[in-house]
């Protein structure tokens, strides 16, 4: 499936940098505002949608870099390896840990096995619908 | 509004149930999206419903400032409605696959191709 | 201790690769395993002597009260002896009969296995760690039985076996249950010291007849009996050890072990002497009537376990002596008999004693273990089964009840015997020679040296009887009694009732080994006619019966219309919640508008709107379109009341389910009209009937709240204890993380479902 409007083209170049964009904000703020990796992951799965829709599945796959299958199972890591402070200080599963980073200024970077955890279920709700979608438009060519 | 929403919730029951009893296996999905659809309002609507006070902290206090939305069946309908996604995808999929091995949309005369 | 019992599960795991490194010898490597357990058992023997019994104790469900305790006393070291003794003897006969056989590291791996099953049973002083292993000893054997499963026959013995035997456990279970609610423990070794009179407990008649079902299926005994001979399809090295010396008679290990507890109730000791006299003469009838070797062997094996549990039954300190003697001397004779049935077999080719004789000259030493072995099982002087059938009839001779017409039935079971015992010993290897498949000669070491053991064995404990005595008998019968026993055995009683018994008994035994050739056709006529109405006819028509009526209720329940498999749960579902409601909470009709501004009104028609046009309309699109309005609804619903998370999942949701729909539906064909009106109308009526459940159930829920939210848990820990203000993703990613972690694999395993059928319809296609 792909389509050949200009105007697509044109609106899936320009609208997908920022979907993704807006996806990452969303992710990252998502412990104190509206956001998280649920919803980071469904607006980056758009953005991709969006672009497959314009380009073709092929396309798309080549923009992702990644086989989404691959994706998914990093993601999968991702959450599984937020529970191993835990399990290193001999903590109940999941127990989460935060560090804070001194950066040049008055700053600190927030680090924390929740955030680690909630990049996994980013990637693998991302990862889970490109799979479905690429392979789907895939079978239909 | 609670009291409405019961009864709006309890049509979307029915038309879910009803599409799902279909024997075209398209109707069946539809049926499926319904189902989870008015389950998720179902749980929304029975942990009642605040208009204008989300679940989240206003930024330098550890408390709300009021009564806020009960943020649990929150995370509860959050996941279902991903899981119900995922779900619908695998249903929807094993569907057309089932449809072009057996080649009929019609539940019935599915019964007689599990040779 | 708990490395003795395991170890025949260990060594069973390394079996494969020691048959490729030991070859032809692999019986006697094994063989170390139980003979190295015999000498540890064995140094157990004085420090039981001084106790009375040993318990050695790990935890294993510590929560559950279940553990790995092990009892050791008198009787169980008696079995274990048994077990790991003879088991010894088996591993080597079995490398030598089964020699170049496909599967013999598996055989020996079900072997080994069967062996550390059989040790935990007798060894275990928890009631559920017995089962267990009960249990297991029951899959092993269905497993040795039905080894040779090419074989039609053996698969149909196999499963018969199991089915009696695993029918009887779960009775079993249901027995020990019982007893552990009556005793209040699950702890045999409790259980035992306890002086509670459980006879006198409400439960006790359940329990017994619930534990005796179990022993008695086990154990063979009548009507449960026929499917012993039927496990002979089995290599013959099982049949000796499982189906003589050891699984058959766990049975009677459990009814022994537990003789001291239930023993003073009338129910137990009428219903042992009961079935066990009529095990004992009907299987003493059927061996005196079969002409294949093994088929003798398994019925006076039968014949042997009704006498062992009627010896249980009588109960008296003689008759306990009598039991523990006649146990040992019965796993002797029939161990080694067993063995010569199989190299008879093996080198003959045939099972039949009809076509055999004459073998002692091809066959000298073979012959001569035969004839030692078969005078055990005669109960003739000076073997060890002589002094176990004197004590036999002077135990029923002062049996308290029942005593003339039990000695009646012993001397007639004993004179078949001895009719059985010329059977075996004297028609296969004296007079003409017979007309066999095979060529016979005599049988090689390994096959013989089981069997010369245990004959020697038994000779000597006949002879001096004063050894297994003192080792350990007398503290074997001491723990089947409850109570220290004083005992002397001897060769020589004088000249007495019992020994007159065993005369006559003897001459009328030989008077029918006589005219055995003339009576075969009459009984194998009566044997035939009798078949019929006996209890494994009764079996085959149990099994039919199962089968019609699991498929009539398959044709009734499985229809494969999926729509009513749907319509019933739906209905079942709704009603059972509706009348659940209405007898708990009553109808509750309240539509509250006060609270709502006009725009939720709004929402709430395009919903009711939504739903209703998606589920009439007849083109596809219209549905699909519809579908996405209401999602869209749903979505605003979620926003307003303050859940934006909710709202923004649920749009992206739905567009992409919009576009799921788009991509995949519409290579479908478009709706029809399938049902017929009356279809609709029903399933219409069903789906109304749920609906107004449904809304019963919200209003009802809104009515009341039974428990304090946990929510508040969340709200004041989510800023001090998680650092977020976002509450729902706090309890997303920290609070319920598990659940989280949890969705995304669900989420993964979905994507490989579709990916998988889709990958699966590409390779479909690149088929011709």
């Amino acid at each position: 499936m792909k389509t050949n409007t200009l105007i697509l083209h044109t609106a899936a170049l320009f609208i997908m940098p920022l979907q993704l964009m807006f996806s990452l904000f969303l992710l990252l703020r998502g412990h104190d505002e509206p956001g998280g990796g649920f919803i980071g992951g469904l607006v980056a799965a758009s953005a991709f949608v969006l672009y497959a829709f314009a380009f073709g599945a092929t396309a798309t796959r080549h923009i992702l870099r990644v086989d989404p299958r691959d994706l998914l199972s990093a993601g999968l890591l991702f959450a599984l390896a937020s529970t191993i402070p835990a399990f290193l200080a001999g903590q109940p599963m999941l127990t989460a840990h935060w560090w804070e980073l001194p950066l040049p200024g008055d700053t600190y970077l927030k680090l924390s096995t929740v955030l680690i955890f909630d990049i996994g279920v980013y990637a693998a709700v991302l990862g889970t619908i490109m799979t479905f979608v690429i392979n789907l438009m895939e079978s239909e060519e | 509004m609670e009291s409405l929403m019961a009864y709006v919730v309890g049509i979307l029951f029915a038309a879910a149930i009803y599409m799902m009893l279909r024997r075209s296996i398209v109707k069946l999905v539809i049926g499926l999206i319904l189902l989870s659809n008015a389950a998720n309002l179902l749980i929304f609507v029975v942990s009642g419903m605040t208009r204008g006070a989300p679940p989240l902290l206003p930024e330098g206090t550890n408390a709300p400032l009021g009564a806020i939305a009960d943020p649990l069946p929150q995370a509860l309908i959050l996941t279902a409605i991903v899981i119900a996604f995922g779900v619908l995808a695998f249903a929807v999929v094993l569907i057309r696959r089932a449809y072009e091995v057996v080649g009929t949309d019609d539940l019935d005369q599915m019964k007689d191709t599990d040779t | 201790m708990l490395l003795a019992v395991l170890s025949g599960f260990l060594l069973a795991m390394a079996v494969p690769a020691l048959h490729r490194i030991t070859g032809k010898y692999i019986g006697w490597a094994l063989a170390f395993l139980p003979a190295s357990l015999t000498v540890y058992f064995a140094s157990l023997i004085p420090a039981v002597q001084a106790n009375g019994s040993l318990l050695i104790e790990y935890a294993w469900l510590p929560g559950l009260d279940i553990t790995l305790n092990f009892l050791v006393d008198g009787l169980s070291l008696v079995f274990a002896l048994l077990i790991s003794g003879i088991g010894t003897f088996i591993l080597i006969y079995s490398g030598s009969y089964l020699a170049g056989h496909k599967y013999l590291a598996r055989f020996f791996v079900l072997m080994l296995s069967f062996m550390a099953s059989m040790f935990g049973l007798v060894l275990s002083d928890n009631l559920v760690t017995l089962f267990v292993f009960w249990e297991l000893t029951s899959i092993t054997s269905y497993l040795l039985i039905g080894f040779n499963h090419e074989d039609m026959e053996a698969r149909k013995s196999a499963l018969q076996g199991l089915f009696v035997t695993v029918a009887g456990g779960l009775a079993l279970m249901a027995g020990l249950i019982l007893l552990a609610i009556m005793s209040g423990s699950y702890s045999l070794s409790e259980i035992l010291s306890s002086d509670m009179a459980l006879h006198e407990h409400a439960f006790y008649t359940a329990a017994v007849i619930c534990i005796l079902a179990g022993t008695f299926t086990k154990s063979a005994q009548v009507p449960f009996h026929f499917w012993l001979p039927n496990a002979m399809a089995a290599p013959t090295p099982v049949s000796a050890f499982l189906h003589s010396a050891t699984m058959v008679k766990a049975g009677i290990y459990l009814m022994a072990r537990l003789n001291p507890s239930l023993g003073q109730g009338e129910l137990w000791s009428q219903a042992l002497m009961l079935f066990g006299a009529a095990t004992m003469l009907t299987g003493a009838y059927l061996a005196f009537s079969s002409t294949g070797i093994k088929k003798v062997l398994a019925y006076s094996t039968i014949m042997a376990l009704g006498t062992l549990t009627m010896l249980l039954g009588v109960g008296t300190e003689l008759a306990l002596t009598a039991f523990v003697c006649f146990l040992v001397a019965h796993s002797l004779y029939k161990g080694a008999l067993f063995m010569i049935a199989g190299a008879l077999d093996h080198e003959t080719g045939t099972k039949d004693i009809t076509v055999m004789g004459g073998l002692r000259k091809a066959m000298p030493v073979t012959a001569v273990i035969a004839c030692l072995a078969a005078l055990s099982l005669a109960g003739l002087p000076p073997l060890f089964g002589f002094i176990a059938k004197e004590l036999l009839f002077e135990s029923l001779l002062e049996s308290p009840i029942w005593s003339a017409s039990l000695t009646i039935t012993m001397v007639l079971a004993a004179m078949l015997l001895v009719g059985v015992a010329g059977l075996v010993a004297i028609k296969p290897f004296f007079g003409q020679s017979g007309n066999t498949p095979k060529k016979p000669h005599e049988a090689p070491f390994g096959m013989l040296i089981g069997p010369a053991v245990l004959s020697v064995t038994a000779l000597v404990f006949g002879l001096v009887p004063f050894l297994p005595e003192a080792a350990l008998l007398q503290t074997a019968i001491g723990s089947v009694n409850g109570a220290a026993v004083e005992t002397k055995l001897a060769l020589w009683h004088g000249v007495n009732k019992p020994l007159m018994l065993s005369v006559i008994s003897l001459l009328l035994g030989s008077g029918l080994l006589a005219s055995w050739n003339r009576l075969r056709s009459p009984l194998a006529a009566i044997n035939a006619s009798a078949a019929r109405f006996g209890p494994e006819a009764g079996y085959f028509k149990f099994m039919d019966g199962i089968t019609i009526i699991a498929a009539w209720q398959t044709r009734i329940l499985q229809n494969g219309v999926l729509g009513l498999y749907l319509l019933i749960l739906v209905a079942v579902t709704f009603g059972l919640t509706g009348y659940t409601l209405l007898t708990q909470h009553g109808i509750n009709l309240t539509l509250d508008l006060a609270d709502s501004h006009f725009y939720e009104w709004g929402i709430a028609l395009l919903l009711v709107a939504a739903a209703t046009f998606s589920s009439t309309t007849h083109s596809r699109l219209g549905s699909v379109a519809s579908m996405g309005v209401l999602g869209f609804g749903v979505a605003l619903t979620f926003i307003l009341f303050s859940a934006p998370d909710l709202g923004i999942t649920q749009l992206l949701v739905e567009t992409l389910t919009v576009i799921l729909l788009v991509l995949v539906l519409f290579k479908l064909p478009e709706f029809g009209n399938l049902s017929s009106p009356f279809e609709r109308y029903r399933d219409l009526a069903v789906a109304i009937f749920a609906g107004i459940v449904m809304t019963l159930v919200i209003l009802a829920a809104l009515d009341v709240q039974y428990f304090e939210s946990i929510s508040s848990y969340y709200i004041e820990n989510s800023a001090t204890l998680a650092y977020g203000r976002n509450i729902v993703n706090v309890i997303l990613v920290d609070f319920r993380a598990l659940d989280t972690l949890g969705e995304i694999f669900v989420l993964s395993l979905a994507a490989l479902g579709v990916l998988s059928m889709i990958k699966l319809k590409a390779e479909d296609q690149h088929k011709p």
